[in-house]
């Protein structure tokens, strides 16, 4: 993975005293709180709805093991003994002390990490797959791109004030697991006929309270354009994106407006300009890049077969398993969402002790996922059980990746300045409720967002929770239909929402009609394809008999 | 009655308008009256507090009941770590909230 060269430690070194230097100004009252605002949000430290709030970048969501313990040791040392890892790859500190920020982005610093351009209107944290490098269905490692990106866009002068904050994601096979398409801009990774690497853009997507899908404006940028082509796409945004309203302030709302068309005319445009000017990094620099995510040490002629005969282990094997490109070993993902927890957090020790079983069983690497999980992309199947023990010793173990109980949960309304409602309690009932028959139901994902800035990814769920205030009461609108995968789509909305219990029933009718209608093969989601929003629509708002 | 809400400068912490300072108790907050924006004025200005807000409220016996859950949970902590809630021993704490 990359570690950092002495220009990245110089720049993340120079940052931490830049901000400790603010933070004193604040203190002191040299800085008035509307001066010191978008230099604390440029450092990820917002204000919310309890106390100040960091957000660490963790690009592209790859984590060493060094780097995973650091985590663990902030959340004891600096906040309440836990974090809460992120549907953008990150993690959030929920409990933090403004004189003591300083601190925390010093002892990021020491592992490379950094909570830059995390907030603001500026190219956040490029996503990525969570099993780059490892899964056998990648035409290439996707990081080193995303990893040129980040050197890129980081503290880019002419990106650092766009009209609206900027999302980009990478991919490297057909197989979408980063929601690719719901991003400003989504770049696959192909080949041409000719086997030649390229970058199929996708500009114009994402969620909040206009979603959208982002079209292909151009399905083959050779690849040592890659940059050049970002750019462009940038240049057309700033200079016509709006910012006079925030709501129509993201490229979607551009790209829309403009269409399709015209938005890539525009930027083909400024593409053949920008070729002119040589801004492309030199290939060496990517390769440079590449020669860090070269594959660890895998041992070859490792048995590939595994003992299933714990019942157990053997669904955790089927639930929380990919396939490895290297024979002898497995993809593991370990769920954060045990029965009635709460998406995405880990304490403290949880947080360490992954942090050493990645350094015991894979090759010191981890991964956080855009559905709030961790991945250990390189483990040995030998070792898996031996694994698997310690994780469900640790409350690691839920066998439940992609079903019902997977949920994705914004922070909402317990946490959330902007929410209007709450996600995590709706979550933990609908885990309790459905565990005893998540296996039954078989893949369903289920994503809740406090508030219509859908953190939680509510339209892309094959059930999205939404929830509104009403007269200052949580009420919880349902969808059916959406998905963040190749085969992308926004889900429609059922009818008049709810409240907390109501939801949670209303999913269960849901589920209930799946059950009863699926034929045989059939997800949640494609029972719901094939028959449409009505059946569901009458089985949800049946009324009782009195 | 409208009582004056916002966060500590350097710890962040949830404080609520006394009439004499900030205190992370809402049961201490007062009626601010038609004052709020110039109390806040005033302490921001002094460092005291970051964020103020003046917000609706009702008296309840001895105590303070934000008119929006949204303030209810600032008051309390959140709802799903009851261990980390102001009011931990208190188990109708969450009836309160809702």
């Amino acid at each position: 993975m990359y570690v950092y060269d002495e220009y990245d430690q110089q720049m993340v070194d120079a940052r931490v005293a830049d901000f400790r230097d603010q933070v004193r100004r604040r203190l002191d009252g040299s800085l008035a709180e509307e001066q010191f605002r978008p230099l604390r949000l440029m450092n990820g430290l917002y204000l919310q709805l309890h106390a100040y709030m960091l957000r660490v970048a963790v690009p592209y969501g790859t984590l060493s093991s060094a780097q995973m313990r650091m985590l663990g040791d902030i959340a004891d040392k600096y906040d309440r003994g836990y974090g809460h890892f992120t549907t953008r790859q990150n993690i959030q500190y929920n409990w933090i002390k403004l004189d003591e920020a300083p601190d925390i982005l010093a002892d990021l610093a020491s592992v490379g990490m950094h909570a830059i351009q995390t907030s603001g209107n500026c190219i956040r944290n490029t996503t990525s797959d969570q099993y780059a490098g490892a899964i056998a269905d990648e035409i290439v490692d996707p990081r080193p791109y995303a990893e040129l990106i980040r050197q890129w866009s980081t503290f880019h002068p002419e990106f650092s004030y766009l009209p609206r904050k900027f999302k980009m994601a990478v991919i490297a096979s057909d197989t979408d697991r980063a929601a690719m398409r719901l991003h400003d801009i989504g770049i696959q990774i192909v080949r041409n006929a000719a086997g030649e690497l390229g970058a199929a853009f996708y500009v114009g997507g994402g969620m909040g309270r206009t979603p959208m899908i982002a079209p292909c404006i151009n399905a083959f940028v050779p690849i040592d354009q890659m940059i050049t082509y970002s750019e462009a796409c940038l240049r057309v945004y700033n200079r016509y994106g709006r910012r006079d309203n925030k709501y129509k302030a993201r490229i979607k709302i551009l790209v829309h407006e403009l269409g399709k068309d015209e938005y890539t005319r525009q930027v083909e445009e400024e593409f053949k300009h920008l070729l002119t000017l040589n801004l492309e990094p030199p290939l060496a620099e990517l390769e440079r890049i590449k020669a860090q995510f070269a594959d660890p040490a895998f041992a070859s002629g490792l048995p590939d077969s595994l003992d299933l005969s714990d019942p157990d282990f053997a669904l955790w094997v089927k639930n929380n398993t990919h396939t490895h490109k290297q024979a002898g070993y497995l993809v593991v993902t370990i769920s954060l969402k045990p029965t009635g927890g709460i998406p995405g957090d880990a304490s403290a020790d949880q947080i360490r002790l992954m942090a050493d079983l990645a350094a015991e069983y894979s090759f010191d690497e981890l991964r956080v996922t855009h559905a709030q999980n961790i991945v250990l992309p390189h483990v040995q199947k030998a070792q898996a059980y031996a694994l698997w023990q310690k994780l469900e010793a640790a409350g690691l173990g839920a066998a439940n990746l992609d079903k019902i109980g997977d949920i994705i949960a914004c922070p909402g309304l317990d946490y959330c300045s902007l929410a209007n409602a709450r996600s995590i309690p709706v979550a933990q009932k609908i885990s309790e409720r459905f565990a005893a028959k998540e296996q039954e139901i078989g893949e369903l994902k289920l994503k809740i967002s406090g508030c219509i800035n859908a953190c939680g990814h509510h339209h892309a769920g094959h059930i999205g929770i939404l929830g509104v205030d009403r007269k200052g009461v949580e009420n919880y609108q349902l969808l059916l239909g959406g998905s963040e995968g190749a085969d992308c789509s926004l889900g429609q909305i059922t009818g008049p929402g709810c409240d907390e219990d109501g939801i949670v029933d209303a999913v269960e009718r849901a589920t209930d009609l799946y059950l009863a209608t699926r034929t045989a093969g059939e997800r949640f989601l494609d029972t719901y394809r094939r028959v449409g929003m009505a059946p569901f629509k009458d089985a949800i708002y049946r009324k009782e008999p009195a | 009655m409208k009582i004056l809400t916002g966060n500590d400068l350097k710890s962040g912490a949830v404080t609520w308008w006394t009439g004499e300072g900030w205190s992370l108790h809402v049961e201490d907050a007062v009626d601010v009256g038609e004052h709020g924006a110039e109390i806040a004025a005033r302490e921001a200005a002094a460092r005291h507090v970051v964020g103020p807000e003046v917000i609706d409220a009702t008296r309840e016996g001895d105590s303070v009941r934000p008119a929006h859950i949204k303030y209810r949970i600032r008051a309390v902590g959140p709802t799903v770590r009851t261990d980390l809630s102001l009011k931990r021993a208190d188990p109708a704490a969450g009836n309160w909230v809702i």
